[in-house]
């Protein structure tokens, strides 16, 4: 109460001092800023004047005339630049959600082997990791790339599993057929993932009310993978394509072009090593008490680590893993230096062709800032749900 | 005080714990042969490419009929690969600047240099630095920065990202704990859209749109305007380590300035940033280091740091065919020097940790 008082009675001419003095710092700010703005607006306009250009988004409806290998949605160089910005992006967000799955398998089991208790397989991961996170992405991509072209030519393709193929033209994996059947499968699927998680609620309700615990694993199980697979199968199947080599070429299948999979595997091997110490360091963030205490309630090693270890560890892991998927979708815009027509690529394109450079970099900018604001914003709630809840 | 260090074993005793580990188990034997299995499945070609069939000194013919890998190359384009294109009889020049680079560093890596006089030394040699490597003055011949190239200039955009954008990166980690709600608000979207955004975007910025934004009849340099891209660049993400620290800092150190009637200027500069800025700095170590790495990506733009000099350097028509042993060779620059760095952040981290903690 003291202190209080004590600040309300200080000097009125000090108050105003403070007062006028973060006034005239915001005010100077506000005025630079503006300056800042209406010059760089007035010069540009000048200067874009001065090369014949005229500020504006109009040539987004032009036809864009650039050839892009791969495009998830019809695509043909006659069609505009705002179509082909899209593809653009759709190939940014193809390889960036692919990527973050799989650079959090690898990363997960890398940063697991850490740990072994093998020394031989922690010293190898070790300076694997040391090797990864040591060197410049821009260098593993091109020499991915470098690999993906040594492969041996289409006739002579690798085949490392049934149905995959690599070859210079990069990979062949089976391909599903999207048709009434897969879509009763999935939403069959979609119907036995709720009905598993409604029984784990009811599972967990029970055992607060009588203490008696019982596995959910075998119905759950029935339910994800008999239950579609049942119905798929009265269906008739669902068709899958498999790549097929008739003549110079594979036929059906899905396509991965070398570059997407040179970025992929670049992407993924960089960004699993970084994974790996964040999963490294949560875990070893929980106390060695905790494995003992829970070892000691008789809990087994799959419970412990579910039950004790793992909603501990995700608590240090969330935040710095959000910042990895982050990196990785920002650094799949390096696809332009092994000419993946990913968003960039093709934005730089656009440039070159239409001399936009102000609203194509605009238009960029401002796709990657909602992108990383949607992903930390999915993050931060995934993160509050296993946040610490304190009183 | 020095502390008794414990004896540590002798090597062969942990030499034998080594290898009892390898074997603990059904399992660890399982890992073990999986292991040895890999490493018998990759390193004895590579030894064979790399050393054995090896050709180390010669043409590109001598290294097509070996077969093996052709180090001679390396050897062939080691000095323009560290100083690129720069004219022939003034590569002392760039030569100069990296050794006054190399020995500020190692300088800078002491503890008990850690002064104002430090400082003062990278002030003036930083921009000493740069009128070495552009000439112009004191009867140096003015080298156009187009010419400059290979480790040379990676030092050089590494070096002033860092070092003008400090004191940004300073001004915006205050900024962003300001009470002023404007200043507040400009510092947080600037270093959110900066960290939003990837640094290929800044870097195109920098090259095609800046001319734009400059009045008429004004320009800047191309390679001054990629380090004004590095300089926000590193400054976001420097503000941010900075940030960390200052939020680190107890609130009696904030409390206890300000009950002795310090201002802003004076609690900030001798109570709270000489601690914040200390106790980041193995973070700030770690940011340097991806600074460094991403220095690469100023291939996109054309500009010719060591790896685009190197890559140049493949396009050689009488050393045509080379790419695995540049990419190579490459890595392991980048490898020594960022490992090393990184070495150097642990040990600082460690010395930082009060004694008897873990």
């Amino acid at each position: 109460m003291t202190t209080l008082t004590a600040r309300s009675a200080a000097p009125p001419a000090l108050q105003e001092r403070l007062l006028s003095r973060g006034v005239l710092i915001q005010g100077g700010l506000l005025l630079f800023v503006v300056w800042l703005g209406w010059s760089i607006v007035g010069n540009a306009q000048t200067n874009m004047a001065a090369r014949g250009l005229q500020f504006g988004f109009g040539f987004l409806d032009r036809p864009a005339g650039i050839p892009i290998g791969e495009a998830m949605v019809a695509y043909t160089p006659a069609n505009t630049y705002a179509r082909a910005l899209f593809v653009g992006l759709l190939n940014t967000l193809r390889v960036a959600i692919v990527g973050c799955i799989l650079c959090t398998i690898l990363g997960v089991l890398l940063g697991v082997a850490r740990l072994s208790s093998n020394p031989l397989l922690r010293v190898l991961v070790g300076g694997y990791i040391e090797v990864i996170r040591n060197t410049p992405l821009v260098l593993q991509l091109v020499f991915w790339h470098a690999i993906v072209l040594q492969m041996p030519p289409v006739r002579q393709a690798l085949s490392p599993l049934p149905g995959v193929f690599l070859s210079q033209r990069g990979m062949k994996i089976p391909g599903l057929i999207v048709d009434t059947t897969f879509w009763v499968m999935l939403a069959t699927l979609a119907a036995g993932i709720v009905g598993w998680i409604m029984l784990v609620r009811h599972e967990r309700a029970r055992q607060a009310a009588t203490g008696e615990r019982r596995s959910t694993l075998a119905k759950g199980l029935g339910l994800v993978i008999v239950l579609p697979g049942a119905v798929t199968a009265a269906l008739g199947g669902i068709a899958i394509e498999w790549p097929e080599l008739r003549g110079f070429n594979f036929q059906g299948g899905l396509t991965m072009s070398p570059e997407f999979v040179a970025l992929l595997v670049g992407l993924t091997v960089y960004t699993s090593a970084f994974v790996a110490e964040i999963v490294r360091g949560g875990i070893q963030s929980v106390a060695k008490g905790q494995w003992e205490a829970a070892h000691a309630l008789g809990l087994g090693p799959g419970r412990i680590m579910r039950l004790v270890i793992l909603p501990q560890a995700l608590r240090v892991i969330i935040p710095p893993q959000t910042s990895q998927y982050l990196n990785l979708t920002k650094n799949s815009s390096l696809a332009v230096v092994i000419g993946y027509p990913d968003l960039v690529s093709i934005a730089n394109t656009s440039i070159n062709q239409t001399g936009q450079a102000v609203e194509v970099i605009t238009i960029f900018m401002t796709v990657y800032l909602l992108i990383s604001l949607v992903t930390s914003a999915g993050m931060n709630a995934y993160n509050r749900s296993v946040a610490l809840r304190e009183r | 005080m020095d502390r008794i260090a414990p004896a540590l074993p002798s090597f062969a005793v942990r030499a034998a714990g080594f290898a009892r580990a390898c074997v603990s188990g059904p399992v660890n034997i399982g890992i073990t042969v999986a292991v040895i299995a890999l490493l018998a499945w990759a390193v004895p070609p590579f030894v064979q490419w790399a050393v054995i069939d090896a050709t180390f000194s010669g043409n590109a013919q001598a290294c097509r009929a070996a077969g093996g890998a052709c180090w001679a190359f390396i050897r062939e384009k080691f000095w323009f690969s560290v100083f690129g294109l720069y004219p022939y009889e003034e590569r002392w020049r760039p030569a100069l600047m990296l050794v006054m680079l190399v020995a500020l560093v190692v300088v800078s890596t002491f503890r008990q240099f850690w002064n104002r006089n430090l400082l003062i030394a990278w002030a003036v040699a930083a921009p000493a630095m740069l009128l070495l490597m552009a000439g112009g003055v004191l009867g140096l011949t003015p080298v156009a920065t187009r010419l400059w190239g290979g480790m040379a200039v990676s030092g050089l955009i590494a070096v002033f990202g860092l070092a003008t954008g400090y004191p940004l990166a300073i001004l915006l980690a205050l900024g962003r704990r300001s009470d002023l709600p404007l200043v507040r608000w400009f510092s947080t979207a600037l270093i959110e859209v900066v960290r939003g955004v990837p640094l290929i975007s800044l870097l195109f910025m920098a090259a095609i749109m800046l001319p734009l934004f400059l009045p008429q009849g004004v320009s800047l340099d191309r390679l001054v305007r990629i380090i004004l891209a590095y300089t926000i660049f590193s400054a976001a993400y420097m503000a941010e380590v900075i940030r960390g620290g200052l939020q680190a800092m107890p609130r009696g150190q904030y409390e206890a300035a300000e009950a002795i009637g310090l201002s802003y200027g004076q609690r900030m500069r001798l109570v709270i940033l000489p601690q914040a800025l200390t106790i980041t700095i193995p973070a700030q170590v770690n940011t340097f280091i991806g600074l460094f790495k991403d220095t690469t990506l100023v291939v996109v733009i054309g500009v010719f740091d060591f790896f685009t000099t190197l890559r140049a350097a493949l396009g050689d028509p009488q050393w045509l065919g080379f790419p695995t042993e540049a990419y190579l060779y490459a890595a392991f620059v980048y490898f020594v020097l960022c490992f090393t760095m990184s070495r150097y952040s642990m040990r600082l981290e460690k010395s930082f940790k009060p004694e008897g903690a873990r």
